[in-house]
């Protein structure tokens, strides 16, 4: 009897997290392609870099306050999109840049990162190992990362901006295979949550792998 | 200094600040890894190294 109970209990845990796993990923595709929806109109629009910096900073306060606060109800869906689609419409400035220096950057920094997303997730499901020894790890790579791409707004050094990008990508790459672990244990049980750090993992490699693909093309 | 690299450094800052108390957490309450662990790590880790290079020399 004690038995059934158990096995039925773990059986109901593994429905939950196939669920979050599931919505997750599906929540993510959808705002993956609105975000591509809102940076076709920021390139359209030729939105200058100064405000596509503007619109991230207020996509980032939206992140960071209205959220953490939303996430939890039906709320949380349309700011999520709403967050999003600013990031996209933000990338504007950026993707417009890499297109007039050369297309194929942009596409191959747009496939290279989808397949390194869905490497990785693929590589943290199939193997179903706990990340989460990573935790420390990965926030103080993330420190790091932060703490010289601020000194190089000053120093202006392009090597280190490179660094700085290869840097990004390895974290974000980590932190792909650390949430994605997080959902298959039950560490991480809000979707859209979830949803939000993945979908900053892939921008964020999305923008790393186009400065360097941009460095070494040799049209930059 | 413009006004881009002022608002880039300020909302670095803030990430930075937003982000530290995580930090601290993480890093005091992250189990140990094994070595094993680290090798299930390292290794997607490289090939996402040999997968940029392979993408760097398809572009130039």
């Amino acid at each position: 009897m004690q038995m059934n109970t158990r096995v039925l209990g773990r059986r109901a845990q593994s429905v939950e997290i196939n669920k979050v796993l599931r919505n997750t990923f599906i929540l993510l595709s959808m705002t993956l392609l609105f975000s591509a929806v809102t940076a076709f109109f920021g390139v359209v629009m030729g939105i200058s870099p100064m405000v596509g910096l503007v619109v991230d900073l207020i996509a980032l306060g939206m992140l960071w306050f209205v959220l953490p606060r939303t996430a939890n109800s039906s709320a949380g869906i349309p700011t999520i999109f709403a967050i999003t689609g600013l990031l996209g419409f933000g990338l504007g400035p950026v993707i417009s840049y890499y297109l007039a220096l050369n297309p194929v950057i942009v596409l191959t920094a747009l496939g290279g990162t989808g397949a390194i997303f869905l490497g990785l997730s693929g590589y943290a499901m199939t193997t179903r190992k706990d990340f989460s020894f990573m935790g420390g790890f990965l926030m103080v790579g993330l420190m790091v990362v932060l703490g010289a791409s601020l000194l190089n707004i000053f120093l202006g050094i392009p090597a280190l901006a490179l660094a700085v990008s290869a840097g990004i990508i390895l974290v974000m790459s980590g932190l792909i295979l650390f949430e994605v672990s997080q959902i298959i244990h039950g560490g991480e049980t809000n979707y859209i949550m979830a949803t939000a750090s993945l979908y900053l993992s892939i921008l964020n490699i999305f923008q790393a792998l186009l400065q360097i693909l941009g460095a070494f093309s040799g049209d930059d | 200094m413009d006004w881009m690299k002022i608002l880039s450094a300020i909302g670095i800052i803030a990430m930075m600040v937003i982000i530290w108390p995580s930090v601290k957490h993480a890093t005091r309450n992250s189990p140990k890894g094994s070595a094993q662990d680290w090798m299930a790590f390292i290794k997607p880790m490289l090939l996402v190294v040999g997968f940029i290079i392979l993408l760097i020399m398809l572009v130039r």
